[in-house]
């Protein structure tokens, strides 16, 4: 059975190969997330079990299969990571075998996880990035879209990040308009070198209209949609789906942004994800004229 | 706390998130369970197989050589090229290869050219060698950071203008990848990555499963690559080695004013030997040079003091946090 069987497609939709499995991500938080942000394009919450933690187990199976295809990279997130109470093991089974990113809300980065985060980080060849993210460089622009008080607690997670020696990338959406422009992201600069971070590090993302930010920022139009002929000579290199495919407790996914679709799952190992998708979604339309990837 | 945040506490009880709609838990579940492919065993084997075969590659080896030295990034620091060369014959090297980018960062680059052609040195494209020579607008290292992006550009038009066409032209006829027989290893030398021109293999980004799938889709007993600037090896489980051999343009941002290039020879006993060697050179001298040429102080001081000051942005978390900046 070919993929075009398993994903009935219509036929104005264009399809991208997978050119090298270079970024395996792990939905390893699952949906759930002591956060509840308006604009979540997977719209976690502490009841969201659409998809479950995955365990270490799991994740060892699928680091198995993955170093056979010679993954570069991890990436984990979630719902939040450090939820999953495998997350520090999970974590040190993958840097024996390459480097590692987490993408964390920061809530529950207390002095002694960050401490043992940092050994993990010493104890190996290999790079381990920790990815917080803000919406807003104050509590006012933050805290209506992370929650009431987040802002504070974030901040404190990054302090107890930079104090255990480690230093984090600072994510941020477009949801915080001014984070697009040179100013806007100076200010965030601005925010971290006041806490002592010499070097700081920010990774700005625009918005998926899908999930919690429908809602919240207004859902895709109906032209919002990518087709054959829009990419020159047909070439989606700039896609990360065309490099990386997504773990969940449920199967492999084609990349960290359609987890909430049940027709961007793949397969049920990464060998039986090698194959070419179709971009039919409209979030495509946004990885392409945004040229997003998610990695750091 | 205001009503928008309590509503999704709750609101996802039983029920899963399908796109934008709410659906019983159980839907979500079924609907992915029947989605996707699912592989015989056999096809699972045939497919992780057929990932990592060698695709066909008719760039001609040369040699075989019993001891060669490699260098890359010469970035118009001619002083260190000749002191490389004088240093490889010195060490009885059979044959001279440079891994591109000879341009950028230093001054004059036309100085580099005759050293080049005296020495034999064998070379292939860098980005840069590929932006010069198609008259690209941009030097292709792929910098995302506004800061790097700026001094790169400086660089760029620098040698861009001070590059006559000759030599351009000449850039342009460089192979873009070499196989290379030391003792009984094929090594593929190459400037970013086999993949791309401008990937980055840093040490800590190129674990030792990605290297041997690499290897095996290249079909060769080890690769030799620079582009990051810093250099580093890996002796993979198979026994292969994959080996960055650094720049010889400038400093190893490890607060030392020396450079790096590698030897490699043939042995009886492990196949192959990977020498990784800091070289000395008149940084000094190199240093006036560049102020002579009115190039940026940011890059003086990198010769000076060894430190980078820019292209920071490029290092993985974990050779950021040896860097001083
Ligand atoms: S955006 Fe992140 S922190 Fe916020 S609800 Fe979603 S997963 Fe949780
Ligand atoms: S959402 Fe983006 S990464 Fe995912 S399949 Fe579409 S284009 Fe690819």
């Amino acid at each position: 059975m070919s993929v075009a069987e398993a994903n009935p497609i219509p036929a104005a939709a264009p399809r991208v190969e997978l050119k090298s499995l270079d970024t395996l991500w792990f939905q390893v938080g699952g949906t759930v997330c002591n956060l509840a942000c308006t604009h979540c394009f997977v719209s976690c919450s502490p009841t969201n079990h659409t998809h479950e933690f995955l365990a270490l187990a799991e994740v060892r199976r699928y680091l198995d299969e993955a170093t056979r295809l010679g993954v570069r990279e991890y990436y984990f997130t979630g719902g939040e990571p450090f939820l999953n109470p495998e997350m520090e093991a999970i974590l040190e089974a993958t840097l024996a075998l390459g480097p590692a990113t987490v993408l964390t809300n920061g809530l529950l980065l207390d002095p002694a996880r960050c401490a043992r985060l940092k050994k993990l980080a010493d104890a190996t060849d290999y790079s381990l990035d920790l990815r917080v993210s803000m919406d807003g460089y104050d509590a006012e622009s933050n805290d209506p879209v992370r929650g009431a008080g987040t802002f504070e607690r974030i901040l404190a997670g990054v302090r107890n990040l930079h104090e255990a020696g480690l230093n984090p990338v600072i994510t941020v959406t477009e949801v915080c308009r001014e984070a697009t422009t040179d100013s806007g992201k100076e200010r965030f600069f601005a925010l971290l070198r006041t806490m002592g971070i010499e070097r700081p590090r920010l990774k700005v993302l625009p918005v998926f209209q899908i999930g919690a930010e429908a809602e919240r920022g207004g859902a895709y139009e109906s032209w919002q949609r990518l087709r054959e002929g829009d990419a020159p000579a047909g070439d989606w290199d700039h896609l990360q789906c065309s490099a990386c495919r997504m773990v969940t407790d449920q199967g492999v996914w084609v990349c960290p942004i359609l987890v909430n679709e049940p027709t961007a799952k793949m397969g049920e190992t990464l060998a039986d994800t090698l194959g070419a998708f179709p971009l039919e979604h409209p979030a495509c339309w946004t990885c392409h004229v945004y040229g997003v990837s998610c990695r750091t | 706390m205001s009503e928008k945040l309590i509503a999704p506490l709750t609101v996802h009880r039983g029920l899963a998130t399908w796109g934008e709609k709410l659906v019983p838990l159980a839907a979500f579940r079924q609907a992915a369970a029947e989605t996707g492919l699912r592989l015989t065993q056999r096809e699972r084997e045939a497919a992780l197989r057929a990932y990592r075969k060698a695709t066909a590659d008719s760039t001609p080896v040369e040699g075989p050589y019993s001891r060669i030295a490699v260098f890359g990034g010469v970035y118009s620091n001619h002083l260190a090229l000749a002191e490389v060369l004088e240093e490889a014959a010195r060490r009885g090297a059979e044959a001279i290869y440079c891994l591109g980018d000879l341009g950028a960062f230093g001054p004059s680059p036309e100085k580099v050219r005759p050293l080049l052609s005296h020495g034999g040195v064998l070379a292939i494209q860098g980005n840069y060698e590929e932006s010069l020579a198609s008259g690209r607008e941009d030097c292709n290292c792929g910098y995302t950071d506004p800061r790097d992006n700026h001094f790169a550009e400086i660089s760029y038009r620098y040698t861009a203008q001070s590059c006559s066409p000759g030599f351009k032209a000449w850039m342009g006829t460089l192979p873009r990848r070499r196989r290379v027989r030391v003792g009984n290893r094929e090594l593929l030398l190459v400037h970013g990555s086999p993949r791309r021109v401008n990937e980055f293999l840093f040490h800590s980004t190129s674990p030792a499963p990605f290297l041997e799938v690499l290897l095996d889709q290249n079909r060769c007993d080890g690769i030799l690559c620079t582009h990051t600037g810093l250099h580093w090896q890996r002796r993979l489980p198979s026994g292969r080695d994959v080996v960055n051999v650094g720049v010889i343009g400038r400093p190893a941002n490890d607060g030392n004013t020396h450079v790096w290039f590698a030897m490699l020879e043939a042995r009886e006993k492990d196949g192959l030997g990977v020498e990784l060697l800091p070289l000395r050179y008149d940084h000094s001298g190199l240093a006036a040079e560049m102020r002579r040429e009115g190039l940026p102080e940011e890059f003086v001081e990198t010769v000076l003091t060894g430190w980078w000051t820019t292209c920071l942005e490029i290092l993985p978390a974990r050779e950021r946090a040896a860097s001083r900046f």
